[in-house]
């Protein structure tokens, strides 16, 4: 099997994209990457498309994608693992280019979740989990699955409503930052206690938005990469894992068992010491959909202790210049969660972190290691997808 | 009644039908800008009405016990699992016509949310606490009903069967004691 490389990335603004359709929202990730690449169409054998979508019309959506940006009669599907479904059809596109029986496909991650009301989208989201036992007859929303880590945390560790008020300032003064971000302005602690909840004990600063929005990226096999690029980066170690449909089936709510799992994997597979794994990373996107998934995560990828996650938040190593830079690219909080595109959006920031090409000096963290990694939750830890991306070719 | 919680519903979609009638008649086309950038936004005009048909029959017996107050899981005779929500397939034994027992009624509260924004098929109710209960072997998913200052996590509930009103089917939820 081959080395896998990313060779070319693609985003568009994200937001409330109202001026584009689906395609056309696609069509600006992946002329971009098809630029940056400096490959034709015809030369992508493969592309996989993350789509959640029922929000928006198109039920066939790497169709209508593949038509659009001239893609066809090269093979796709549409990839589905919630909110992970871009990291899905990473792992989807990467997984062909790696078996050999393709030498350069795409990765598309696309989501317009404005062609429905706000409220129709809360309906449709908080139905992902196990619609029958946990939806039908208790009506509980995205936020209100997070909000129920979020008590049991606060309750086991004493966590404060500020720790979580800290990841949203972050998020915020990095999304200020940068051009591609939902939200382009900074909050305060105070702005931040004072909104409104939607889940207590999850407020509205606390949760990332409703976003349109597309990301892609171009892969390539080793000999492939090496024709088309003088800086490929590889994709190291891709871990993956599930959890329960039913919440009522777990029994730790303060931990997402199928990130640290796909997070053990990704390790193991690349050598990185498990104690201390952000002494050999330089950067990370981890999936903030809201605060609490962010602190939880420091804990899962094992850059706190159990139960240290917030401290990290409180004492502001997660910036840049601390012990781990964690998105600095805004985060899904306000970078903006377009679901299917997210995963995708991880990668082309993580690439272009380790190539020195933040949109903004503040925005780049320092790049000792070569390393970045992507933590991409689908649900409530219903899926996991860990990826691990790398300037040094693996094995060497 | 459920027909009733349609109703209403139906007639705030009433009132934008018609906005979109006077709409078509004027322009030629349900095409309207968006409030906020004044994008040109298409008015889909097909609707999609979903309302499933989920099939219970394997589980027809939890249904039939709540009716007689009770509420019911299944276990696996062979590795002593107990299953909630019930299920009538042991899948890591690999065998079906589980043995259907009483749940335990006490346990603790582990976790629980206050619900505010609702999904539009819940915004009829006022805002509902959600919560997941420790019953010893199992635990339960269920709405969180009692006095206030009694919510914390390690708050006593009990299980019990009640009828979800304005609908009016059973149900079951956590009371806290
Ligand atoms: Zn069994």
């Amino acid at each position: 099997m081959t080395n896998v490389a990313v060779v070319g990335t693609g985003h568009s603004k994200f937001g409330s994209r109202t001026d584009v359709t689906l395609q056309e929202l696609a069509w600006e990730a992946v002329k971009q990457a098809l630029e940056e690449a400096n490959v034709e169409q015809k030369n992508v054998k493969y592309f996989s498309v993350g789509n959640v979508g029922t929000w928006s019309a198109e039920p066939l959506p790497a169709i209508v994608v593949g038509e659009y940006c001239n893609l066809n009669p090269s093979g796709t599907m549409r990839v589905e693992a919630a909110c992970a479904s871009g990291s899905a059809a990473l792992r989807d596109a990467y997984l062909a280019v790696k078996s050999g029986e393709v030498d350069i496909a795409m990765a598309v991650g696309v989501e317009q979740m404005h062609q429905s009301p706000n409220l129709t989208v809360v309906e449709m989201i908080g139905r992902a989990g196990n619609y029958f036992w946990e939806f039908e007859n208790f009506g509980l929303t995205f936020p209100g699955y997070y909000a129920l880590y979020a008590t049991a945390y606060m309750s086991k560790y004493g966590m404060k409503e500020e720790d979580l008020g800290k990841v949203a300032i972050k998020a915020h003064h990095y999304g200020a930052l940068n051009p591609y971000a939902h939200f382009q302005k900074e909050i305060t602690m105070e702005e931040y206690l004072k909104s409104r909840p939607v889940a207590w004990p999850l407020k509205l600063l606390d949760s990332s938005p409703i976003t349109d929005g597309a990301a892609a990226v171009v892969l390539a096999s080793e000999e492939m990469a090496r024709k088309l690029t003088d800086s490929p980066v590889w994709i190291e170690a891709q871990g993956v894992a599930s959890g329960t449909a039913n919440l009522s089936r777990r029994t730790d709510f303060t931990s997402i068992e199928a990130a640290r799992i796909a997070a053990e994997q990704v390790y193991r597979r690349a050598g990185i010491n498990m104690d201390s794994p952000w002494k050999q990373i330089d950067v990370a996107d981890v999936h903030d959909c809201f605060t609490i998934a962010e602190i939880v995560a420091y804990e899962d990828l094992r850059f706190a202790k159990r139960g240290e996650g917030m401290l990290l938040a409180r004492e502001e190593q997660t910036y840049v210049g601390g012990r781990i830079p964690v998105n600095v690219d805004g985060g899904l909080k306000a970078k903006g969660h377009p679901i299917g595109a997210t995963g995708v959006s991880m990668a082309v920031s993580l690439t272009r972190q380790l190539l020195y090409r933040a949109p903004h000096k503040s925005m780049q963290a320092d790049i000792k290691n070569g390393r970045a990694l992507a933590h991409n939750v689908g649900g409530t830890g219903h899926y996991a997808y860990v990826t691990l991306f790398s300037t040094r070719r693996p094995g060497t | 009644m459920i027909s009733e919680v349609r109703e209403t519903k139906q007639k705030e979609i009433q009132i934008l039908l018609k906005q979109l009638d006077g709409l078509v008649q004027i322009k030629g086309l349900p095409i309207f800008p968006e409030p906020k950038t004044g994008n040109p936004l298409w008015a889909d005009v097909r609707e999609l009405d979903l309302r499933y048909q989920i099939p219970v029959k394997k589980v027809t017996r939890f249904f039939d016990e709540l009716g007689k107050g009770k509420i019911m899981a299944t276990k696996c005779v062979k590795c002593n699992t107990i299953y909630f929500p019930p299920q009538d397939d042991c899948p890591k034994c690999r065998v079906s016509g589980l043995e259907w027992v009483e749940l335990p009624v006490e346990g603790e509260l582990i976790t629980y949310t206050i619900i505010s924004v609702k999904p539009p098929s819940f915004s009829h109710y006022p805002d509902y606490v959600v919560g997941i209960a420790d019953l010893g072997e199992v635990n339960v998913t269920a709405w969180v009903q009692g006095p206030k200052e009694k919510l914390k996590v390690g708050a006593k509930v009990r299980l019990e069967v009640v009828k979800r009103e304005p609908e009016g089917y059973l149900t079951y939820s956590l009371r806290l004691l």
